[in-house]
């Protein structure tokens, strides 16, 4: 356990990377045994970002807690979003309308955009291409703008109701949407030319944290980390969950395992989330974005918007029964498990219901969690150079590894 | 379901239910490794999506204290599975499956951490998020939201010491 004082240590020296360091992204610490540059083991130690989401989630309820799933995976905010109420849904049974469905395939598609080009960004970053990251960074810039306009807030969103969105896109939100699908080839085809096949960056990442197929699975991989190493699993395909059946793409998949996989699994995937992003923008169904809105105040589980609260009396009982503390809907009680594609792998959600408005647990499975396990088998025999480049590659965000 | 029938046929003592298209097992602790093998081994759940633990305290009509919930799924067909295993104090131990998937260390450290769940053969049964320090499993229902003021007791390293 306490390598620093480890006298029988057969390597040279113990090297103390975190919990504060450029590289690390966040607060995630590691004890590296060196022995030399090259890097015998790995010991990570997490824990330094834990907030107690769980507990909190067993005394917020199914609406407030938004805005904790908002903060786990606080670079694609709306993936998670999606991915808690798309749960507390499953365990009330509700089928959202086809509009509310819609735009939250959008919202999700581009957060998982915006994740990749940060992930991608940083990746460069940490391998020393420092012009890559700004090239990836002013697209995530403009994603902002887009939530702004959807719902107000550009970094932690809560756009997600039970039952529902909270508001509508606005048609100046839906361009601004046209807009970006317009302008991001351009800005990844400058990543790709500026990396792709830049000799430094491929010698870097090429051949460094392999990842076979069978370890993908045995030690629980999601996402592109899986798909980079040849596990064809897409939540999106594979268990379509809200519309995704309805759009055309392609599940992208790798066979080398390593870091360069990654990188490109990753860069495919935003070319597929801008097809469906596209697609779904094209073809938005008309209607209301909540349940409350196909049948008036008929479920009661979605709040009603506030005209209907304003102006008539069923919306201000119902309004009231909702937000009062003592009040809210019936659950039933049961158990759920809910895990929707989130930019990173899966993202599931085990929700206890006890009849009441809170969930009696509120387990989060986040990728970061597995992938991050990992870690020390994919480093084993590298240089510490390599420690940022397995690091970046795989994603880590340390809010939702400790939650 | 064909696969429940099965299982049910293997070993005694299993109970099925399905909610919302999911199927889960109520197995008891004696058999709940063998189960999780066969599971794996004959009928491809090669994936181990999560494992995490419930505490029953206030739950209403609850006969156990805590249940664990295996969550598996099949990399090939899509399928998945839960699997729940209830324990009781005062020693709370269920077998440890980091022998079939090794992606099962973390999540077990982490029910031990937060439920005190005790892992049997686990290689490396050490808290996860929480520090050594800490005694208390937090995510117990009997544990308050507040805390017990533990933060007000950690050691406290001074530059010269570190």
């Amino acid at each position: 356990m306490d390598l620093a004082h480890d006298e029988r240590q057969p390597y040279q020296w113990t090297l103390n990377f975190g919990p504060q360091h450029p590289a690390t992204h966040t607060t995630l610490r590691l004890v590296l045994k060196l022995d030399g540059e090259r890097v015998v083991d790995a010991m990570p130690d997490i824990g330094y970002l834990h907030s107690g989401f769980e507990k909190l989630g067993e005394h917020l309820d199914y609406n407030q807690y938004v805005t904790v799933a908002d903060r786990m995976n606080y670079v694609s905010p709306m993936a998670n979003n999606v991915a808690w109420h798309m749960a507390v849904e499953k365990l009330l049974g509700i089928e959202t309308p086809p509009r509310c469905q819609s735009l939250r395939v959008i919202v999700a598609e581009l957060s998982r955009i915006s994740d990749h080009l940060l992930c991608l960004g940083a990746m460069g970053l940490d391998t020393g291409a420092f012009t890559h990251f700004i090239y990836a960074f002013n697209p995530r810039e403009r994603i902002y703008d887009i939530f702004e306009a959807l719902c107000g807030a550009r970094f932690t969103n809560s756009y997600t109701r039970v039952g529902g969105l909270m508001y509508d896109a606005s048609p100046k939100a839906i361009e601004m949407i046209r807009d970006f699908l317009k302008r991001l080839p351009k800005a990844l085809r400058d990543m790709e030319r500026l990396l792709n096949r830049n000799r430094i960056f491929v010698e870097r990442t090429k051949g460094v944290g392999v990842l076979s197929k069978a370890e993908a699975i045995d030690r629980g991989c999601s996402g592109p980390v899986a798909r980079a190493s040849g596990v064809a699993r897409d939540l999106r395909k594979d268990e379509p969950y809200l519309n995704y059946r309805d759009f055309d793409f392609d599940v992208c998949c790798a066979e080398g395992g390593d870091c360069y996989a990654r990188y490109l699994v990753r860069l495919a995937e935003i070319r597929e989330s801008m097809k469906i992003v596209r697609q779904a923008i094209e073809n938005l169904p008309p209607g209301p974005v909540n349940v409350m809105g196909t049948v008036p105040f008929a479920s009661r589980v979605s709040l009603p918007d506030k005209k209907a609260v304003e102006t008539t009396i069923e919306g201000l009982i119902t309004h009231f029964e909702l937000v009062m503390s003592n009040r809210g809907f019936e659950t039933p009680r049961e158990e759920v498990y809910f895990a929707t594609e989130a930019p990173n792998g899966e993202l599931g959600f085990y929700i206890v219901g006890d009849g009441s408005q809170r969930a009696y647990r509120a387990r989060c499975r986040g990728p970061s969690f597995f992938h991050f396990a990992l870690f020390p088998h994919l480093i084993r025999g590298h240089t510490i150079g390599d420690v940022v480049a397995v690091l970046g590659s795989l994603n880590v965000i340390a809010a939702e590894l400790d939650r | 379901m064909q696969l429940v029938q099965q299982l049910q046929t293997a070993f005694a003592g299993l109970t099925a239910s399905e909610f919302r298209g999911q199927t889960r097992i109520v197995a008891p602790v004696e058999s709940l490794f063998d189960i999780l093998k066969t599971l794996k081994e004959k009928h491809g759940f090669d994936l181990l999506v999560d494992i995490t633990c419930v505490d029953y305290l206030d739950y209403p009509d609850a006969k156990d204290r805590f249940g664990l919930v295996y969550l598996l799924a099949n990399t090939e067909t899509a399928e998945r599975i839960a699997i729940r295993c209830f324990v009781n104090d005062p020693e709370p131990t269920v077998p440890s499956v980091v022998a079939l998937w090794a992606g099962a260390n973390w999540p077990e450290r982490e029910a031990w951490d937060m439920f005190g769940i005790r892992f049997d053969g686990h290689p490396d049964p050490r808290r996860i998020l929480l520090p050594e320090q800490f005694t208390a499993h937090p995510l117990r229902k009997d544990y308050p939201l507040q805390g017990l003021g533990e933060r007000h007791n950690f050691p406290v390293i001074t530059r010269a010491e570190g």
